[in-house]
């Protein structure tokens, strides 16, 4: 038998196995979920929901509108999460992987310690810390505290005045201007220091890989060390840090899923009472996984790109 | 004096940096070392003692009194010196295979005999010990069984799948590439979903495989997409002419794989590798979120008892002081082993977490 | 898959469909495998909590052991499977528990679309709500605004809406899994109203709150919520032995039969009594028991008061309407005869 005849051979029996295994999967689920009268398909996504969310990202939603709109809102608070704690993931780690390699000995060795605990505890751990921290620690609104004419502080959250609206403590809690959340608070803080912590070694590994002889060069055309930083180790630093940067990017926006624990609502979380609420699991666990999926490709796509064009500018450098 | 000037105060922002950092760790050391050794309680039974008015001291007497259920879970109680021994035949293994003169395949061997002698002492029903049904394991044993299993499993599945990644047929390349790019695109917790609520929908009626196994199945699932990125690291870094000299010797693909490609490729992705079995590790703690009784939540559920609730930093600090004293341990093993010469030159670990 | 082989053969098995449970009843299948697999809380103390030995206590967990007194004399024969709120209903439909004891309200929904049998209530609860006595509230109609602290995934938080909807009020809600988590957030003024069965509430006011005078429960309440365990559906035999475990601990509570008496009773002039104790008749026949089954399950486990007591009087519950319908309450055994 030829090389070509047996690789045709393994690959059929490869699809027939996957084909096999897929109808076993499906008879069988479909002879469950009739046993068991458990409704198929996404006709429940245009049912009343029934339950309140507590944060919306500014769109409109009551407990009388849809399970999908209910759903659309978790991913538009999916979107927050990430998208905020990117920037300020990025930002921390930067100055960490900064911090790490500075001549300054104690800062090297305090974020060197910082690094080491962040990224030897588990994430889920230090979200339930973050959340006692601050739900236990700021005072209730009627005390809340005002750093800042117009902003308030409390357990309820941070207010803060938008133009011609600024918040007025009214009944239980303040009314207007704008919120952020102790659970997005803690959410916030839980993810951007965790993903600093890996990010800040990515930067450093970066940086450390920028030869020695190039730096030296750029002091001896007497650069002085901020634009030798600038000018020569950055470029060349970032072509190595984009790729393993997008992984980072990518684990700060799955690990946002673990709302669902300090009450976050986000997709997972909103997903999650659906699914109780409706029974239909297999639906509710595949949208969780469309959108992860779609988000995923998509910054890694993204990333991609960018990495194309950062090597390239740095080759014509 | 020298070595002050050199590395604290080179400049003024290095100056203010250490000043800003030396006035916090005064503003915040002494306030914490009161708190966590000299006004806690250790030990009492009754937890009155931690609630006296007045005693704003750690509550370690929380830990004392729970530590049994925290580190065995519903384990039978008198039985505990099973589950202690396995821990330690487990932590046993995890050394004795860090060490690089064992590195060889009848490591395997070790490895099964070892997860057998585990197995036996925690189910019991041999050689007179009590048969202990899984759904009683708990604690700290559980997250090492599920990060020890998981990734005993999972490895070689991922050395399938990196190689399948790699192959030149169409399909079984693209099925690998789909497995692995889904599995990673999607969070953990959505595959711990996965098992706990539809892997039961999936099975004939009337068959079903308990959490503990549906809940390992997952996290295997899960740790063999993302090893089978570090072995393919390895891979790739593996100079073409290797290949090219072992067809040219006439060996099959099999033999080539598994004589010159194989063990070149692990031994460079032994660093990546270990990296991601610490965040493989880290992420057994989500179990939590589906009810087995792992570490965390152990620690949880005697929170949950009225008698002793209220404790949460004590039980948060005392749950991450484990999971570093394990983490840490291994990573500083990783670092040492991409510092030491037999890895000079292998490629940095990208993944990570 | 209780043993060894089975981790590695119950895909195998799977794979083959082979179907060992569904041939026969789940009294057999249970008699055959020496044992109740019991789904419960995965810690709801007085409920189903284990304690720092890592025993399981609790209201919930005397069903199960009421039943495994009757199949087999023996309440020990039981092993629980923590579920979480996601798991409990696909745990019972999959077989891979036989009984659900898990703080479950019985509904018309789940007791048709979801394939369950109800067998009874063992607590009968209803929802109502928490807040610190600064705010000054007395009614829930007053919440208009407030912040509420919810567990998420059970009746408790559709109620909520319901309620506020209802009332045309709005409401901010924080919803949290775990329920220590969600105390915390209510004790530490996260929320202004903390909601949940008022059996829950009584208990964390008396074990949770800092200063129980601090924090009021307020008059309404706004949804039963009768608590139950409950079997598959169609498996009527089983869905029997279940039932009547439960009701067998009422029972013995009117007939002021205890852990402590039962030994005496067989001395007792009362016929009903003799048929309890299984002296006369032949009542555990018809259940394919034995026919001490109600006296193995008062000698082990007690009745229903004693549980009660020993598991949720400790935490600051009131028999309330959970006392026997002699003494006010909602606590009915149909006839043991």
């Amino acid at each position: 038998m030829t090389a070509r005849a047996r690789q045709l051979l393994v690959q059929a029996a490869l699809a027939a196995a996957l084909a096999l295994a897929a109808w076993y999967f499906v008879s069988n689920t479909a002879a469950n979920l009739e046993a068991r009268r458990i409704a198929s398909g996404f006709a429940f996504l245009w049912r009343e929901a029934g339950f309140e969310i507590g944060e919306t990202a500014g769109l409109a939603y009551s407990a009388a509108d849809s399970y999908l709109r209910a759903l659309a809102i978790g991913l538009a608070n999916t979107f927050r999460i990430a998208l905020i704690g990117i920037v300020f993931a990025t930002a921390l780690g930067a100055l960490l992987g900064l911090a790490r390699l500075s001549p300054n000995w104690l800062l090297a060795k305090l974020a060197g310690a910082y690094v080491e605990v962040i990224r030897n505890v588990p994430l889920l751990v230090q979200l339930f810390f973050w959340y006692a921290l601050i739900s236990e620690n700021l005072p209730g609104p009627a005390e809340a505290l005002n750093p800042l004419p117009g902003v308030f502080l409390s357990n309820r959250g941070i207010f803060f005045p938008l133009p011609g609206d600024s918040p007025v403590l009214s009944g239980f809690n303040f009314a207007g201007g704008a919120t952020l959340s102790p659970e997005f608070a803690a959410l916030l803080v839980g993810l951007v220091t965790y993903t600093a912590a890996f990010i800040g070694e990515i930067v450093r590994a970066g940086i450390l890989s920028v030869d020695r002889g190039q730096i030296e060069a750029a002091y001896s055309l007497g650069l002085a060390r901020r634009a030798a930083m600038r000018f020569v180790v950055l470029p060349q630093a970032l072509r190595l840090i984009v790729p393993p940067m997008t992984s980072q990017y990518l684990n700060l926006t799955k690990n946002s899923s673990l709302a669902v624990a300090i009450g976050y609502p986000d997709l997972v979380s909103i997903a999650n009472t659906t699914m109780n609420q409706t029974g239909q699991a297999i639906e509710g666990i595949a949208i969780i996984m469309g959108v992860y999926l779609t988000i995923s490709l998509s910054i890694s796509a993204f990333m991609n790109w960018y990495n194309r064009r950062v090597a390239l500018r740095g080759m014509l450098r | 004096m020298k070595w002050f000037r050199d590395n604290l105060f080179s400049s003024w922002p290095s100056a203010i940096a250490t000043i800003a950092i030396l006035w916090l760790a005064w503003k915040l050391a002494p306030p914490f070392v009161d708190w966590a050794l000299i006004d806690a309680v250790w030990r009492s039974p009754d937890p009155r003692a931690c609630r006296q008015p007045g005693g704003g001291g750690a509550c370690w007497a929380f830990i004392a009194e729970k530590h049994r259920f925290i580190l065995f879970g519903t384990y039978p109680f008198e039985q505990h010196w099973r589950p202690a021994l396995a821990t330690a035949i487990l932590i046993f293994l995890w050394i004795f295979s860090s060490m690089r003169k064992f590195w060889n395949w009848w490591l395997a061997a070790v490895w099964g005999s070892g997860l057998a002698l585990i197995a036996t002492l925690m189910w019991g029903g041999a050689f007179g010990l009590a048969y202990v049904e899984n759904e009683r394991w708990g604690g700290l044993i559980l997250t090492l069984l599920l990060a020890s299993f998981g990734v005993a499993f999972a490895f070689p599945l991922s050395i399938l799948l990196a190689l399948g990644r790699r192959s030149e047929m169409p399909l079984l390349r693209t099925a690998c590439i789909a497995y692995i790019e889904l599995i990673r695109g999607v969070p953990l917790i959505s595959v711990l979903f996965m098992a706990s609520v539809m892997l039961p929908l999936f099975l004939p009626a009337g068959v079903s495989i308990d959490k503990l196994l549906r809940a390992q199945l997952a996290l295997i699932l899960f740790a063999a997409a993302y090893l089978a990125e570090a072995v393919r690291g390895g891979l790739q870094a593996i100079p073409r002419h290797q290949e090219e000299t072992a067809d040219a010797l006439g060996l099959s693909w099999w033999g080539k794989t598994r004589l010159v490609i194989l063990p070149q490729a692990l031994r460079i992705s032994i660093p990546p590798l270990v990296n991601t079995f610490i965040g493989f590790f880290k992420d057994t703690s989500l179990v939590l979120i589906i009810g087995l009784f792992d570490l965390l939540s152990t620690i949880k559920v005697s929170l949950q008892d009225p008698a002793w609730s209220g404790f949460g930093v004590e039980a948060y600090l005392f749950v991450s002081a484990v999971y570093f004293a394990f983490c840490f341990a291994m990573s500083a093993y990783s670092r040492r082993l991409e510092r030491s010469p037999a890895h000079a030159g292998a490629p940095r670990p990208l993944v990570d977490s | 898959m209780k043993n060894p082989v089975g981790w590695a053969g119950a895909f195998a098995l799977a794979l083959l469909g082979i179907s060992d449970l569904h041939a026969q009843g789940t009294l057999d299948a249970v008699q055959k495998k020496g044992f109740v697999q019991c789904g419960v809380n995965t810690g709801l103390a007085g409920f189903s909590q284990p304690d720092s030995k890592g025993v399981w206590k609790g209201l919930d967990v005397d069903v199960c052991r009421a039943v495994a007194a009757a199949v087999f004399g023996d309440a020990s024969k039981v092993r629980y499977t923590p579920l979480t709120a996601q798991q409990r209903f696909t745990a019972l439909q999959s077989g891979e528990v036989d009984v659900l004891a898990r703080n479950t309200t019985w509904t018309i929904t789940r007791d048709t679309s979801l394939g369950l049998n109800f067998v009874g209530v063992n607590f009968y609860d209803g929802q109502g709500f928490m807040v610190p006595r600064k705010l000054n509230v007395k009614s829930a109609k007053q919440l208009n605004g407030a912040t509420v602290c919810v567990q998420p995934g059970t009746t408790t938080e559709l109620n909520l809406a319901d309620y506020f909807r209802a009332n045309r009020m709005t409401f901010k809600p924080v919803v949290i899994e775990k329920l220590e988590e969600v105390l915390n957030a209510y004790f530490a003024g996260r929320c202004d109203v903390f909601t949940t069965d008022v059996s829950g509430l009584v208990s964390v006011r008396g074990s949770r709150a800092p200063k129980p005078e601090e924090h009021i429960i307020l008059p309404e309440v706004i949804s039963k919520e009768p608590l139950g365990p409950a079997v598959r559906h169609g498996d009527d035999r089983w869905f029997d032995v279940v039932k009547w475990s439960l009701f067998a601990m009422i029972e013995a509570e009117e007939m002021r039969l205890s852990s402590k008496t039962i030994d005496q009773a067989a001395a007792s002039k009362d016929p009903a009594v003799q048929r309890f104790i299984g002296a006369t008749g032949d009542i555990g026949k018809m259940l394919a028991l034995d026919n001490r089954w109600a006296l193995n399950i008062v000698k082990q486990v007690g009745n229903y008061g004693e549980s009660f007591d020993a598991n949720l009087k400790p935490l600051g519950f009131e028999r309330g309407i959970n006392a026997l319908w002699t003494q006010g309450g909602l606590m009915y055994a149909p006839p043991i005869r």
